[in-house]
């Protein structure tokens, strides 16, 4: 046993997955120690914010004000504040105003609102431009003019006695907060989803309730697979037939399918995750069961199979004694790629919107749900989508590394 | 060819117990559900209808359209009537479409785009396995964990990650849909453009997803034949190399093509996601909807639908193994 550990950890690929692995684990374990938020609660109003760190306005109003000079604090303003619409419109006028199309550069700020300062005329008239158009350029001209001030903002109050407004402080160009004395800052590494939730908690969550439902559902298939597996090999004849009957219809019709109808059939009120795993884990033992019966029909007339034979040890002993143990090996394996293919049905049939129903707990596939029935990957939200599907990928990858690995050395036929 | 007839017939016979133990389970496995399905549809189906004749007739087609009211024996035999007719119902989705008219502009799309994706993807994996396990070396290095990493990919991620690149950022290919949304099928040139245009991402995810499968297969079998004893021998008799390889890989190829067979379903499985992120009018889109829908007869006509296409595939692959298996055509000559 000792020695066979040794073997497994000495090759590369079981090492790399069980690492990745081990590396995911860690983190579903230990990230809700130190982030007590529920998965599901709702942050923000609105959907997709982007990822970043988020600084309460209303708090760094009042918190102390540091004067930093910074040489290019205001070029840095303007150039953050200047849409990629504008400076194409910018452009436009430009060259109708007659400016040569090379000298213009859309991503030199400075240099773009030097010539537009320098060209703009809100009188002249440009042929074929429409009234709409000419004052849309007027208004982005007076918008410019705003950004190019060198005046701080006042914050005013209401005072509740006069009903009147108050200046209460101003806000120089030049003051900055440090982030640590602003009392409510939020980092919102992956931001947040369409539901307005933290994408990181809630990935965190869904990775641990799919690594369950994954889990489950390759014990039940691999439990159910072992157990017909060896009865159809050990005994043989009648029992046989009927299993490898069953077997061979179950091999055939699609698991997808099969799944689609119960998941249907059991409605949307009684599907929770668990009750999803079970589905999956009753749909997908067929090839274990395959696999284990024909190792065990090869083990069945072994001398040492025989012997217990003759010794009067019950099929029960023997089966535990003299088979389990060739092909535990196996059967381990087997039960890997269960759990991988178990996670992927999950987020195959919560894309279909078959999934474990939506209020309780997040998994893989329902982010992947909400995030495609909300566009995200049209619109751009990456981090609304990208971050489900590296884990998916991440967890399948390790999880057919470390049985590759495994299998090169259970099987010495396919070593490096 | 008498043993050949015995192959076919065997093959067949399973085909048609395999089919009717699927015609079953579609028929039973909806009915399980709790409560009236009959009053649950209805209840959609009537929503903001305020005629209560009007609900009445509803119900009243429905119950006698699924026979609810009747044993279930009756019901088997209904349904089985229906299903023989093509009669499906209506759809409640797209009402007034019947559920047989939207499959069949749907199951055209789906049969276009997902096998002649698996059956390219097949080729291309069991050559790149096949070259993998034969040159070894670098070549096996880097093909070998990509093959693994996509293989374990999940469909609908291929697909999301294609059209990300190739669809939003780039904007080379459309990103939903079979067609130009401002076309009308026919057969002019621009709607032949824009159909092949639509094709290629869906196509070429799903392709990318069965190559590495299929590279996986191939390169172990190969391996594994590769160390046999006859090459070995062969080597020995001083027979040409590329001679042996010819052997070697027509014997690796074998498992192929049964490992084709038995994972068509998974595949198709996987396929009909994808076709869901591109919404790629076929069945898989038809399906999500239908499930969007609580669209009963929809997705119980659908899923029938699917799984006599996988079984045909399989029924279909295991004929064409039947000719190819030298040991099938040694029995012949027995």
């Amino acid at each position: 046993m000792k020695h066979t550990i040794q073997q497994v950890f000495r090759s590369g690929k079981f090492v790399l997955g069980f690492s990745i692995f081990s590396a995911i684990l860690l983190i579903v374990i230990f990230y809700p120690m130190f982030v007590k938020d529920s998965p599901l609660a709702i942050l923000g109003q609105g959907t997709f914010f982007p990822p970043g760190i988020y600084v309460n306005v209303y708090d760094s109003m009042s918190s102390t004000a540091y004067t930093l000079n910074l040489p290019d604090a205001a070029a840095k303003r303007v150039a953050n504040k200047l849409s990629e619409e504008d400076r194409l419109s910018i452009k436009e006028w430009l060259v109708a105003a007659g400016i040569p199309e090379s000298e213009i550069d859309t991503t030199d700020t400075a240099k773009l609102l030097g010539q537009w300062s320098a060209n703009f005329d809100p009188k002249k008239s440009i042929p074929g431009m429409t009234n709409a158009r000419r004052n849309y350029f007027i208004r982005l001209n007076t918008s410019l003019k705003g950004l190019l001030s060198t005046e701080g903002a006042t914050i005013s109050q209401t005072n509740p006695e006069t009903n009147e407004l108050e200046q209460v402080d101003t806000v120089n160009q030049k003051d900055y907060v440090n982030v640590g004395e602003v009392a409510n800052t939020r980092i919102l590494l992956l931001g947040t989803d369409n539901f307005g939730r933290d994408i990181l908690t809630e990935l965190v969550a869904a990775t641990r309730v799919s690594l369950q439902i994954g889990f489950v559902a390759g014990l039940i298939a691999t439990l159910i697979g072992l157990t017909l597996g060896l009865l159809a090999g050990y005994i043989g004849g009648l029992i046989d037939d009927i299993i490898m009957f069953v077997t061979n219809l179950f091999t055939v019709i699609p698991t997808f399918v099969l799944l689609i109808l119960i998941s249907f059939s059991i409605g949307q009120e009684q599907r929770g995750a668990f009750t999803i795993a079970v589905v999956i884990g009753l749909t997908s033992w067929v090839w274990t069961a395959r696999a284990v019966r024909s190792q065990v029909i090869s083990l069945r007339n072994r001398d040492h199979v025989n012997l217990s034979k003759l010794s009067g040890h019950s099929i029960v002993h023997i089966i535990l004694n003299d088979i389990l143990p060739y092909i535990a090996s196996y059967v381990i394996m087997a039960l890997i790629l269960q759990i991988s293919s178990g996670i992927l049905a999950e987020a195959g049939l919560s894309i279909l919107g078959l999934g474990p129903r939506t209020t309780e707990v997040p998994t893989l596939g329902l982010m992947m749900n909400w995030a495609m029935i909300y566009q995200a990957h049209i619109l751009g939200n990456w981090w609304a989508y990208l971050p489900v599907l590296v884990t998916i990928a991440l967890i399948t990858f390790s999880m057919n590394l470390m049985n590759t690995g495994l299998d090169q050395v259970f099987n010495p036929a396919l070593r490096d | 060819m008498k043993s050949y007839l015995k192959y076919f017939l065997n093959k067949f016979g399973w085909f048609a117990i395999t089919f009717v133990f699927a015609f079953l389970l579609n028929f039973i496995l909806p009915r399980l559900m709790p409560g009236d399905p009959v009053a649950a549809i209805v209840a959609r189906f009537a929503q903001g209808m305020s005629n209560t004749s009007g609900v009445q007739a509803i119900y009243e087609q429905y119950t006698e359209l699924f026979g609810t009211d009747k044993p279930l024996l009756e019901q088997f035999f209904i349904y089985v009537r229906n299903v023989v007719r093509g009669d499906f119902g209506f759809s409640f989705s797209q009402y007034p479409r019947t559920v047989a008219d939207v499959i069949r502009t749907s199951i055209w799309w789906t049969i276009a785009l997902q096998f002649p994706a698996i059956i390219v993807g097949w080729i291309i994996g069991n050559t790149l396995g096949a070259l993998a396990a034969y040159l070894k070396g670098g070549f096996d290095k880097i093909l070998m964990p990509v093959s693994i990493f996509v293989s374990n990919f999940p469909a609908f991620g291929m697909a999301i990650i294609l059209m990300v690149i190739f669809g939003v950022n780039l904007k080379w290919f459309p990103t939903s849909g079979g067609y130009g949304f401002d076309l009308i099928p026919n057969f002019s040139w621009d709607f032949i453009k824009s159909v092949i245009i639509h094709y290629q991402l869906p196509f070429w995810s799903i392709v990318i997803i069965a190559i590495g499968g299929q590279a996986i297969g191939m390169r172990s079998m190969s391996i594994y034949e590769l160390n046999a004893d006859y090459v070995k021998y062969s080597r020995f008799m001083g027979i040409k190399d590329s001679k042996i390889v010819g052997y070697v890989f027509r014997n690796a190829m074998l498992p192929q093509v049964t490992g084709l067979a038995l994972s068509v379903g998974t595949m198709v499985g996987g396929a009909l996601v994808a076709e869901i992120v591109f919404s790629y009018p076929g069945l898989g889109t038809t399906l999500l909807r239908a499930v969007l829908g609580q669209d009963y007869p929809l997705i119980s006509a659908s899923t029938l639908i699917i799984t006599v296409m996988v079984l045909l595939a399989n029924f279909i692959i295991e004929i064409l193994y039947g000719f190819i298996d030298p040991r099938i055509k040694a029995a012949q000559s027995d």
